[in-house]
């Protein structure tokens, strides 16, 4: 250990050269993974860090070996890896304990496959259970413990099989704030202060300030097929403050690594499903998110906000926020550049504009989205300018996976009915253009 | 709530085809097959067998109750074996997947009671016939009681959550332990519900399977199925009433002493991590729980012997391979194309010879076939409508309020396991001695027999009606037929579709019996499918018989998949809860 509290790094643990993986065949194939290289030591605390469906849950599955790579190579110790990775062991994000096992049969049942003798068995379970602060608890089921303590025995019971490499699995994110934040702490106490045998560590996560709270090393991989885009280290002393100067800056390099910045609005908007060129994947962000985005900006007197901030102020994960501020850039109403969000100023107009102004703004600029303006030339090329909902599906399902199809489409549908564009029919599961209704124009109120 | 549990655990199969595919019309034309097989081999059943005399005084029913039980004892190790071994087919591999669900939704709809001569004559075929009785009634009971266990354990392994499968894989736990650790108590709730449903199930059975007639040949087990039709046939009320008094007495017992304690005991398996506010009780559990030699009992006999498995199977360390289909060598795909081959040309030949004896069944025979399905359709939809009719109020009454919830519901679970078909010689007597029409009767057993089914989902459909909705409605004032129509049926919909998926199968599979008697040699009968599925089986008929269960198996496959399923994705999507 150095006095800053950073580990020496010792030998390689897992090498991984070229891994990809993909699933199905044909027009069901989808890339998750390609191109992946990364090596840990000994001694090193890696995040993996990237937006939603970037494939970091495959990849540590892939390390622990619950699911095998389709091409590339996995090593560990120079090993190529077959199979469940006996040297490591999960943290689960739902804790994954078995509810009807007590606090103590949970820990113990990690041990009996290894075959520990009953008495070493409850001995090491007991010892565990006390160092993670869970002493008196050994006899109460996991239902009757909080969200926090359940995570503990889950850290008791990846700690009872001594794995070298530990994998983390989101573990905080189904915690509240506070118990977070404790268990984080416990956890950095037992790794720095060398409490543990575990070598490495692996974390997944979802929340920028944790990661570069806890690990010397932020992998930061962005997706479409999941890949990785920074290695960034962090060298950042312990104990690590939130409210450093370094730390937020670092926090903000790591935002900016990950939305990225806003490109040109041609490259910005991509082209439509069926034409050449990539199509650009509509992000899920509903319009009160949107609208409820741009109005927070559009308080601070520069109309610009760090990203990190927008993210503190609103929500824990990154992942909750990216897909809004995608939204914002594809729509024209903000830019990215260096983890800071600004308002063009048609964002200003929206977040400053009436209900109705709000609908003509979004409508003009959601026309401009090549997959509402297929979405309309298509409905519009109909004589009933209605069409099924499954035959947009099928069309996108030539580009996207089933399930981003459909999301998309649910995404399509709420903002072309906001904007008035089309409508849905949920009785036959239609997309329809509405035909004008003369009475309830004119019901409606006149505007200002 | 328990009632709001079982709406989820009461699940009929449900794959997503709402119509025929391939794969269903082949298994059918498989089960066809198998009918046929079957039939063959009774006929060369020796004609002679001798009868069981069935002795009507009461002192003989403690051992006929417990004959009776053993076979249900039998039929449900039998059950719980295969649920478990098909179940892992099933839930492990795809392509036993796309096999096994379709079987088990078709074999759900086979009327079990159009089996049992088949069964017994192909047994006694080949066993001595002692042994061949007691086989053909467990064979039977055991088809009644295990196609709804199978579907939970299946339907468990396939909800598992992922994160606790991985977690078995990443603490390397061998097969033993998965099974032990993870996989049977997840599954074990539902196992535990469907079971209490089998055995409903199976006394319903059991009263036909104990004793009956094909051809000149008659059959008879001592039990009490066979003293209650014993008691009817000699006319003998008092007898009929010890009999019955004798079957309440057992379910009951069996609810209390057995059900009831291991039902307590399975919430402990329970995978949501929030506490039940009503969890089910049991006097008898507790009971157990306190006393020093039930723990005892308990250790010895239960927890001793599994260590003792624990140490023999949980040592073997297998290190679980990341699931990759490896390629077949061509030796076995040679093997495996042979036998399959082998078994198409069994099955031709088999299915060539079936067409033959179908095509040997007169025209006229298939026109009563096709009026006794129209018949019997009809005596079905009546009696659906008046479920639906009386368990709707009942229900709905019941899930409203809890006091009357924790009166009612033991005692509408135990009035729901006893076996309509005990009551029928009752009825049966009362209704020709009064000269009212069988019509009645065979609607009134249908209805006893199925009925329960629709009223538990009803209450549950009520109990899941959220807090919020029900004070929304109370605040928008809406009363009357008003709040029956915005609130209560559109809530309940769902559930009383699941409810009468169940109960209509199960009134078609009561036909059998509910359509046709024979007491004091005098046979009462009414025009309709399980009238002449009795009557071929009771003249030894096989054609006829044949053709009327084929019959029977494809209308209610078609009823199920292109009514009910439709009814049944409308409800999902349209009146859900979420």
């Amino acid at each position: 250990m150095t006095t800053h509290g950073q580990k020496q790094l010792g030998e390689v643990l897992v090498e991984l050269r070229n891994v990809g993986k993909s699933y199905g065949r044909g027009d069901k194939y989808t890339e998750a993974l390609r191109g992946i290289n990364l090596t840990i030591r000994e001694g090193e605390f890696v995040a993996l860090l990237g937006p939603s469906g970037c494939g970091k849950s495959t990849l540590l599955r892939i390390i622990a070996g619950l699911i095998a790579a389709s091409e590339g190579e996995v090593l560990y110790r120079g090993k190529p890896l077959r199979g469940v990775n006996p040297n490591t062991t999960i943290v689960f994000q739902s804790f994954a304990l078995y509810p009807w096992l007590t606090v103590q049969e949970n820990v113990e049942a990690a041990l009996e496959p290894l075959g520990v003798p009953r008495l070493e068995r409850t001995k090491r379970a007991l010892k565990l259970i006390d160092h993670v602060g869970l002493d008196g608890f050994e006899t109460a089921y996991p239902r009757e413990l909080s969200g926090g303590m359940r995570q503990k025995v889950g850290f008791a019971r990846a700690m009872a099989v001594e794995p070298e490499l530990l994998c983390l699995d989101e573990p905080f994110s189904a915690l509240d704030v506070l118990s977070a934040e404790s268990l984080r702490g416990e956890l950095m106490e037992l790794w720095l202060g060398g409490g543990i045998p575990t070598k490495a560590i692996l974390m997944v996560s979802h929340n920028i300030e944790e990661a570069v709270f806890m690990a010397d090393r932020l992998v930061i991989m962005d997706k479409n097929p999941g890949h990785i885009v920074a290695d960034l280290p962090n060298t950042l002393p312990h104990p690590r403050r939130r409210k450093e100067k370094a730390f937020l800056a670092m926090v903000d390099q790591v935002y900016g690594q990950i939305v990225g910045k806003t490109r040109p609005e041609a490259e910005e908007l991509g082209s439509a499903p069926g034409e050449p060129g990539l199509t650009r994947a509509l992000p899920p962000a509903s319009i009160s998110a949107i609208s409820g985005m741009l109005e927070r900006v559009n308080e601070e007197l520069t109309n610009k906000i760090d990203i990190y901030r927008l993210a503190d102020e609103f929500v824990n994960d990154y992942d909750e926020i990216l897909p809004i501020i995608e939204a914002a850039e594809l729509l024209g109403f903000a830019s990215v550049e260096a983890g800071d969000l600004s308002l063009t100023p048609l964002g200003q107009a929206f977040a400053e504009g009436s209900i109705q102004a709000r609908k003509e703004i979004f409508a003009a600029r959601v026309k401009r989205v090549p997959m509402i303006r297929w979405i309309l030339t298509m409905l519009k090329a109909q004589p009933e300018q209605r069409l099924s909902w499954d035959v947009f599906i099928a069309a996108l399902s030539r580009e996207f996976p089933l399930e981003v199809a459909e999301r998309q489409l649910d995404t399509a549908v709420d903002w072309g009915r906001y904007a008035e564009l089309f409508s849905y029919d949920n009785s036959d599961n239609a997309i329809f253009i509405e035909a004008e209704q003369p009475a309830l124009q004119g019901a409606r109120p006149p505007e200002n | 709530m328990e009632a709001l549990r079982r709406k989820t655990i009461f699940a009929t199969a449900q794959t997503e085809t709402a119509y025929l595919g391939w794969a269903d019309i082949l298994i059918l034309l498989g089960i066809a097959v198998a009918i046929y097989a079957g039939v063959q081999l009774a006929a060369s059943a020796p004609l002679s067998l001798a009868r069981a005399e069935i002795d009507l005084s009461p002192q003989v029913l403690p051992y006929y109750a417990l004959r009776s039980i053993g076979r249900m004892a039998a039929a449900y190790v039998l059950s719980v074996l295969f649920s478990i071994v098909y179940g892992y087919f099933a839930a492990r591999s795809r392509s036993a997947e796309r096999v096994l669900l379709p079987v088990l939704d078709v074999l759900q709809s086979v009327p079990i009671l159009s089996f049992l001569p088949v069964v017994v004559l192909s047994l006694t075929a080949i066993l001595p016939q002692a042994i061949a009785l007691e086989l053909a009634a467990i064979v039977l009971i055991f088809t009644s009681q295990v196609w709804n266990m199978t579907y939970s354990f299946y339907q468990s392994l396939r909800t598992l959550p992922r994160e606790l499968r991985e977690a078995a894989s990443v603490f390397r736990f061998n097969w033993w332990w998965r099974f032990r650790r993870v996989d049977l108590p997840f599954a074990s709730i539902g196992l535990l519900w469907n079971s209490v449903m089998s055995w409903a199930g199976g006394w319903f059975f059991l009263m036909a399977a104990e004793i009956f007639t094909v051809g000149d040949k008659d059959f008879r087990l001592p039990g009490v199925g066979s003293y209650l039709q014993e008691a009817a046939n000699a006319n003998d009320t008092t007898a009929i009433l010890y009999g019955i008094l004798t079957l309440v007495l057992i379910v009951v017992l069996l609810d209390q002493l057995l059900w009831r304690p291991l039902l307590v005991w399975v919430q402990k398996f329970k995978i949501e991590t929030v506490e039940d506010d009503n969890p089910p009780t049991s006097w008898f559990y507790e009971l157990l729980s306190r006393s020093q030699i039930a723990n005892a009992l308990n250790q010895a006999l239960i927890v001793a012997p599994i260590k003792a498995l624990d140490r023999r199977l949980g040592r073997a360390r297998r290190f679980e391979p990341a699931q990759q289909e490896q390629p077949l060598r061509w030796t076995q795909r040679l093997a495996r194309l042979l036998a399959l081959s082998l078994f198409a040309l069994i099955v031709i030949a088999l299915g060539i010879q079936l067409i033959e004896l179908l095509l040997s069944v007169p025209l006229s025979e298939y026109g009563r076939i096709l009026g006794g399905t129209l018949a019997t359709a009809l005596r079905v939809l009546v009696a659906m409508l008046i479920a639906t009719a009386w368990t709707i109020p009942l229900g709905v009454l019941i899930g409203s309020s809890p006091r009357l919830a924790n009166f009612l519901q033991p005692l509408v679970q135990i009035a729901a396991s006893i076996p309509a078909t005990a009551f029928f010689p009752l009825i049966v007597l009362v209704i020709v001695s009064n000269g009212i029409s069988l019509n009645v009767a065979a609607v009134l057993l249908m209805l006893l027999g199925t009925q329960w089914y629709v009223l538990f989902n009803v209450i549950a459909g009520t109990t899941a009606i959220p807090k919020d909705l029900r004070d929304m409605t109370n605040l928008l004032r809406f009363k009357g037929w008003n709040r029956w129509r915005k609130l209560i049926l559109p809530s309940l919909f769902p559930y009383l579709i699941t409810g009468l998926i169940t109960a209509s199968g199960g009134a078609w599979n009561a036909s059998i019996v509910a359509e046709y008697a024979e007491f004091g040699q005098q046979t009462y009968n009414v025009i309709g499918l399980g009238a002449l599925i009795s009557e071929a089986t009771a003249q030894g008929d096989f054609g006829l018989l044949t053709a009327a269960t084929l019959t029977m198996i494809l209308v209610v496959v078609i009823i199920n998949r292109y009514f009910w399923r439709r009814l049944y994705r409308l409800a999902a999507e349209r009146y859900t809860m979420e």
